[in-house]
């Protein structure tokens, strides 16, 4: 399902056991997570739903689900998620990889990205570019600048601030509410200043979007939060699949660029058409408890 | 933050010159709404205000102030909370945040931007990442046990509402008994009873709004300096 033609690229349970955090993303440590690393504190808060970051308010599309009746119990739920962390999943894990390596250089303000433009602003358009419904832009971005501002609290840090600089470049709404980067790229980012690597990024990423719909639907249809967290378990795996392939996929992206325009245009574009709808039926929705 | 008797316990505005920002909860229909439909009454004409609402269910509270046109539709903005709006004032307050400051930046300067909390239980309470002063709003319906019952809401807001007072006799609520609790329980923090029917002004909280913003304009003198 994924785009993963790295042959040379390390295996994903490479042991680094490096703790310097400050070139994590950079080549070397590409699609590694260290024994030493993978429960590295930083990671936990950052993946955490405790986290104040708006996520709480958002359900990934389970609101719209649970109304529309598709999501109606346990295995509805399982396969709402099975199927979100292969589509917005992947997509959100890759961009969130490619964003913690664009953060690792050492002057992300200034940070060309693959064609020369600024990194930044391009690698959000390529996640504009994957996020086709207006709704799922707006939480998206909403989300983006949540975290951005707790990061920026949290792990201070030039990328962030880059990222932050940004924040006036959706000028074309202009609408209050619009600004800011895309949640997967403040995540990567965040990830980078936190110390982490491309890989804990891009499984931070996979795992919240499979959390945040499960903690929706506890809350919208009583689902027992036991049997929701056994589902969690039975998808873990898969997480972890997810972010070892984003990963593989944004250095693949990288590194196989044909021209230099197209050095992110390469990552991951899956679509899913119904979670799309459903983002705009949700927003006209008369009822609605979450912001997504 | 409950146990100081410093009735002033919370920081001054960070930046000079910002609006006040002023919380207003409480359980669901004590009259948060409502109070905050007569603050804006009461104080557009000498004040830049806008508000920020949480609402658990629909964006009826937005949009019963915009029908009430106590204010231009713009500056009043809906907050969905996710089923939680406790979460949305105290623990993770970034949406709200993202709400007020950008009411700000787009009507700048404004003098007063209230933020309405979903209704909730006696335990919700503001952050102070969020607001400056807040005000719970309680209504005698509830039964006058409930200021004795305390919560951080009842005990520790900056001002305490006792709302529909007009109410009291066909409950059965005594308000001495109310007024005496709450004195107790809130340590010499003030105490307003309106009867928003009789009285839709809300007189004694707009001069009590109005005090809290002459009070952050001030220079830190008088009061324990700010660390900044």
């Amino acid at each position: 399902m994924v785009s993963d033609g790295t042959d040379d690229s390390p295996t994903p349970r490479d042991v680094d056991g490096s703790h310097n955090g400050s070139d994590d993303c950079s080549e070397g440590s590409e699609g590694s997570a260290g024994v030493g690393r993978v429960m590295d504190a930083n990671m936990l808060l950052l993946a955490d739903s405790r986290l104040p970051a708006g996520g709480h308010a958002h359900s990934g599309g389970l609101e719209q689900a649970a109304a529309a009746g598709t999501v109606a119990d346990l295995d509805g739920l399982a396969d709402f998620l099975r199927g979100r962390l292969a589509t917005v999943g992947l997509v959100c894990a890759a961009l969130a990889a490619a964003a913690c390596r664009h953060a690792s250089v050492d002057t992300p303000a200034d940070a060309p990205g693959p064609d020369g433009r600024d990194g930044w602003a391009l690698l959000d358009a390529e996640a504009d570019a994957r996020t086709p419904s207006p709704a799922q832009r707006r939480a998206s971005r909403a989300q983006g600048r949540a975290l951005l501002r707790v990061a920026r609290t949290a792990w201070p840090h030039p990328a962030l601030d880059a990222l932050d600089a940004l924040g006036s470049l959706d000028v074309v709404s202009g609408r209050p509410g619009s600004r800011g980067p895309h949640h997967p790229v403040a995540l990567g980012a965040a990830t980078a200043a936190a110390g982490g690597t491309a890989e804990q990024a891009a499984t931070i990423a996979a795992y919240g979007t499979v959390t945040g719909p499960a903690a929706a639907a506890v809350r919208l249809l009583g689902l027992d939060p036991l049997a929701v967290h056994r589902v969690l378990a039975g998808l873990a795996p898969d997480v972890s699949d997810v972010g070892a392939a984003a990963v593989r996929a944004a250095v693949h992206a990288a590194t196989t660029a044909i021209t230099a325009d197209d050095g992110w245009a390469g990552l991951p574009a899956l679509s899913a058409p119904v979670l799309d709808l459903y983002a705009e039926l949700h927003l006209q929705s008369q009822l609605r408890l979450f912001e997504s | 933050m409950g146990l100081n008797h410093d009735h002033d316990s919370h920081p001054p505005p960070a930046e000079p010159g910002r609006a006040l920002r002023l919380g207003i909860g409480g359980p669901v229909g004590s009259g948060k709404t409502a109070l905050t439909a007569a603050l804006c009454r009461s104080l557009r004409e000498e004040l830049a205000l806008a508000v920020v609402t949480n609402d658990i269910y629909t964006t009826e509270d937005a949009d019963f102030l915009r029908r009430a046109g106590v204010l231009d539709p713009a500056r009043i903005q809906a907050v969905r909370t996710g089923c939680c709006p406790h979460t949305a004032i105290r623990d993770d307050i970034s949406a709200n945040l993202d709400a007020v400051e950008t009411l700000e930046a787009t009507y700048a300067p404004l003098d007063l931007v209230i933020v309405e909390s979903g209704g909730d239980n006696l335990t919700a309470t503001f952050s102070q990442g969020l607001v400056d002063r807040q005000i719970f709003v309680l209504d005698v319906s509830g039964g006058d046990k409930v200021p004795r019952k305390g919560g951080p809401g009842v005990t520790a807001s900056d001002l305490l509402v006792i709302n529909k007072t007009d109410l009291a006799p066909l409950v059965g609520a005594d308000l001495d008994v109310m007024a005496r609790d709450a004195k107790k329980v809130r340590r010499g923090r003030p105490v307003a009873f309106t009867s928003l029917r009789e009285r839709p002004g809300a007189p004694s909280v707009t001069g009590w709004v109005r005090e809290m913003i002459r009070e952050s304009r001030r220079p830190a003198a008088g009061v324990a300096p700010a660390a900044s």
